[in-house]
């Protein structure tokens, strides 16, 4: 056997989603609510000039651009802004799809300074899926002429995240940005994500549902994150981890949930 | 909590404020009006109504949303 991606590290489901795949190239993705700055985020970091406007479903499908860091070279995709990853939509099941199966070095979530306590819905989400996430509280420049002072320290200890604040039309707080996502990237910093405890009932079906689903997908995707998806009867799942893994493993998936 | 003071959203006019106490809404839907952050308990407060009744808006959280009427309909409210 040749060396698959599996053993070098790099999840073979993340070519499916035209990201080239190498050793030295790190994949960082953007989502957040619609409306946040992802896209002029996105051009900031990547010099690109993006279409970037505020009307809904700019961006549907991802876009993807590149820069280098301390000779690093990380290719940034720009997700569809969404309110939610549990897919009741073509957009979220995109968002959705991306960070659960082509697994970003880091999934940086860009939140609207003005508007926080909606955002954080789609925060918690993303830290339900995976470990490796930065809170951007961007539009901070809008906060402050608001009046509104955002406390990121006490952002970051709450969710267990690093959190950064920016506003990246004028580029400010972009360079501690990317130090963060180097240092995620790089493994200097491990983010430990604060999850979200539901009823016990709730609670004791995830902990018997997570050990069968991790004889199945083994370490592919957060078993917690899954057990609750399927609690909750999310179809789409089911699709994407049919388009995504083998067959065998569908079937095994099936039968957990029957 | 009891029943007899609760209403559901598009019976409420324009200035009127409330607390959301129940979504009887199902499926997909109800995981929407969650999602926007509609849950029991958030206070909220009616902005307008469109002459027909529908849309309306309303003021959740700091932020303003656009309700059908018939999804207003599915959300329960306590008046203050």
């Amino acid at each position: 056997m040749g060396l698959t991606y599996q053993s070098v590290g790099i999840p073979a489901t993340r070519e499916m989603f035209n990201v080239k795949v190498t050793d030295n190239r790190s994949v960082i993705a953007l989502a957040g609510n619609p409306n946040t700055g992802k896209s002029t985020l996105f051009n900031a970091l990547t010099g690109l000039r993006q279409h970037t406007g505020n009307w809904p479903g700019k961006t549907v499908l991802q876009s993807k651009g590149s820069f280098i860091y301390k000779g690093r070279e990380y290719t940034v995709v720009d997700l569809p802004g969404t309110y939610s990853l549990l897919a009741n939509s073509v957009e979220e099941q995109v968002a959705r799809d991306f960070i659960c199966f082509a697994k970003p070095d880091t999934t940086v979530v860009v939140v609207d300074a003005t508007c926080l306590e909606r955002n954080l819905n789609l925060v918690l989400q993303v830290m339900e899926i995976t470990e490796k996430v930065i809170v951007c509280v961007n539009l901070i420049d809008e906060a402050r002429r608001k009046k509104l002072n955002v406390d990121i320290q006490k952002l970051s200890e709450l969710l267990g995240i690093p959190a950064v604040a920016t506003a990246a039309c004028t580029g400010e707080g972009l360079p501690q940005l990317l130090d963060l996502i180097s240092q995620v990237v790089c493994g200097d910093l491990k983010p430990k994500p604060k999850l979200v405890h539901y009823s016990s009932e709730l609670e004791n079906a995830i902990s018997k549902l997570e050990p069968k689903i991790k004889e199945v997908l083994g370490a592919e995707l957060n078993s917690r994150w899954v057990a609750l998806r399927l609690l909750e009867g999310d179809k789409t799942l089911i699709e994407s981890l049919e388009k995504f893994y083998s067959q065998e493993m569908i079937k095994a998936t099936r039968e957990v949930l029957a | 909590m009891s029943a007899k003071d609760s209403v559901v959203l598009s019976d409420m006019k324009p200035g009127s404020r409330g607390k959301v106490v129940r979504i009887s809404a199902k499926g997909p839907l109800r995981r929407r009006i969650l999602d926007m952050g509609l849950v029991s308990g958030v206070e909220i407060n009616v902005k307008g109504v469109a002459p027909l009744g529908d849309p309306m808006e309303i003021l959740v959280r700091g932020y303003s949303l656009s309700l059908r009427k018939q999804e207003a309909a599915e959300i329960h409210v306590e008046v203050m």
